[in-house]
């Protein structure tokens, strides 16, 4: 991650707290445009609160750093793959608001106030979600990569989508990608977890 | 990534308060399926990014009297969901519908939509939108199979909208606010060909953010198709956007518009009019393919997708008279 901008602002903005772009300094010139209200932070690192898999998580990072990047570096959930890091292949998909999306296209500055679910808040080889479960049945792995993007955007879609046809699930999980193949398995495994599913019990 | 300022604003005033008169000083973040990929780029480095997505007032979508009113913020899932949408202007939920992944889907919005930068890979490798070296551009002897077959030089990107076209088709204005003021743009001219290296393929300007698009009521039937190599996690290669004006079983007035074969959405006059008076058959759907690619000038490696345009038209058509 380059920091070429950034150093000189951030060790100002570190020194002045969040509030404190509003002062003098470099940034002066956007404090001058601002209409009253709208807030500005950074471009050093904020304090941001994110509320991952029920539990609310404070960390200190710059308005550049995204969600995925976020989870994994800062928050130690190393279950979300960065693989593309260009919102094309699924590894890092996580569920915000009960929707999937590609935590490498989302600044964590940005998912503030939202619900994120993760694979760890999804599953454990202890407790073993369904969707876990049957991809484990139906053989819907091999090198593991997108195996946890591919797992929650698969209960992502089930969550929606309860009684699903096998064009159903293709097109559903369509937003990612597995370089081994694994899409029969994947495919399968959605459709028994969707079985398993219903009643809601372990949605 | 460059580092950035991150303004939060809650209403479009205090949004347009923080742009800028030059493009390069902020960037409006929306759902960020572009901006934060062309950020990782260095294709653009905004020294502020302006997150829209707490401005209530670019939410929804509602009928007014001026037709279908959808905000900027609405995504592709609720667009392609919309009972609204679904009622009267199946080509735009077709249109949203076949942007090919839920995550894309979910995090997409209808402004970001229309205002996203071409997929071009030469623009995407940093030579540029009109990738010119030399005082030359490289596309015409480069690697141009995905390129455009229509209105070439010297841009031969593509527009990568997947609602332009069907907004052209039904005849959408977008609604652009700046500190100044706000004007409505005809889609059909928001999308502009760029001349040189410095104009950029939308009319928006950079003081300025995209608040909504207003579909216009009239009764049409219309339709979306799309060509592709993959049906997952990839551009379509061509799509066809029809709007038809109905008088009985025959055509009143047609508007057909192609997608992904120019750098802007491709209104097609010669095929509207060759349906004109006429009821829509596998043999008039046909013509008016033919008609649609006459002027086609494809590139060394694309005429494939002259062939793919002219079966999107028809079929585009014949799907909007079948429901």
């Amino acid at each position: 991650m380059s920091s070429k901008k950034g150093f000189s602002r951030r060790g100002f903005l570190q020194g002045a707290g969040v509030g404190g772009v509003l002062g003098t300094g470099l940034l002066e010139r956007e404090a001058e445009a601002a209409p009253a209200g709208a807030a500005i932070a950074g471009p050093g690192a904020v304090p941001i609160t994110l509320t991952i898999n029920g539990k609310p998580v404070n960390l200190t990072v710059e308005p550049r750093v995204t969600l995925i990047d976020a989870l994994r570096d800062y928050v130690d959930l190393t279950g979300a793959k960065r693989v593309c890091d260009r919102g094309t292949c699924g590894a890092c998909t996580v569920l915000m608001n009960g929707k999937s999306v590609y935590s490498c296209s989302v600044l964590a500055i940005d998912a503030q106030g939202k619900s994120i679910e993760t694979i760890e808040g999804m599953t454990s080889p202890e407790k073993m979600h369904p969707v876990s479960q049957a991809f484990w049945e139906n053989d819907a792995q091999q090198c593991g990569y997108c195996t946890s993007g591919f797992v929650v955007a698969c209960k992502g879609f089930l969550d929606e989508h309860p009684n699903p046809t096998e064009e159903d699930v293709k097109h559903g999980l369509g937003g990612n990608l597995c370089r081994c193949g694994t899409y029969m398995g994947v495919r399968a495994a959605a459709l028994q977890a969707a079985k398993q599913m219903k009643g809601g019990k372990n949605g | 990534m460059e580092s950035f300022a991150y303004a939060n604003p809650a209403t479009v005033e205090e949004a347009v308060g923080q742009l800028a008169a030059q493009w390069g000083e902020a960037d409006v973040l929306a759902g960020g399926t572009d901006l934060i990929s062309l950020m990782k780029e260095n294709l653009h480095a905004p020294r502020r990014v302006v997150n829209i997505k707490n401005i209530k007032a670019l939410e929804g979508i509602r009928k007014t009297a001026a037709g279908l009113r959808i905000g900027a913020l609405v995504t592709m899932d609720e667009l392609a969901k919309s009972a609204l949408v679904l009622a009267g202007y199946r080509a735009l939920a077709e249109a949203a519908a076949g942007i090919p992944s839920p995550q894309i889907r979910h995090m997409g919005t209808v402004g970001g939509d229309l205002c996203q930068r071409p997929r071009c890979w030469y623009y995407r490798g940093g030579f540029g939108l009109l990738a010119m070296k030399d005082g030359k551009s490289l596309v015409p002897e480069g690697e141009n199979k995905y390129h455009a077959i229509f209105g070439g030089g010297p841009a031969y990107f593509v527009s990568a909208s997947s609602l332009g076209p069907a907004l052209v088709a039904l005849g959408a204005k977008v609604k652009l606010v700046s500190a100044k003021g706000a004007r409505e743009v005809p889609v059909a001219q928001f999308f502009v060909t760029p001349k040189d290296g410095d104009t950029r393929e939308i009319a928006l300007r950079p003081d300025e953010i995209l608040t909504e698009v207003v579909v216009p009521g009239a009764a049409v039937k219309s339709a979306t198709y799309e060509v592709r190599q993959k049906t997952a996690l990839d551009w379509p290669l061509a799509t066809a956007s029809v709007a038809l004006e109905m008088n009985g079983t025959t055509v009143k007035s047609a508007k057909i518009v192609l997608g992904h074969v120019a750098p802007a959405p491709w209104d097609s006059p010669a095929a509207a009019h060759s349906l004109a008076g006429k009821q829509v058959t596998e043999a008039t759907a046909e013509a008016a393919g033919k008609a649609a690619v006459a002027d086609a000038r494809p590139l060394s490696q694309n005429a494939y997708k002259v062939t793919l345009a002219k079966v999107a038209v028809k079929r585009a058509l014949l799907n909007a008279v079948k429901g």
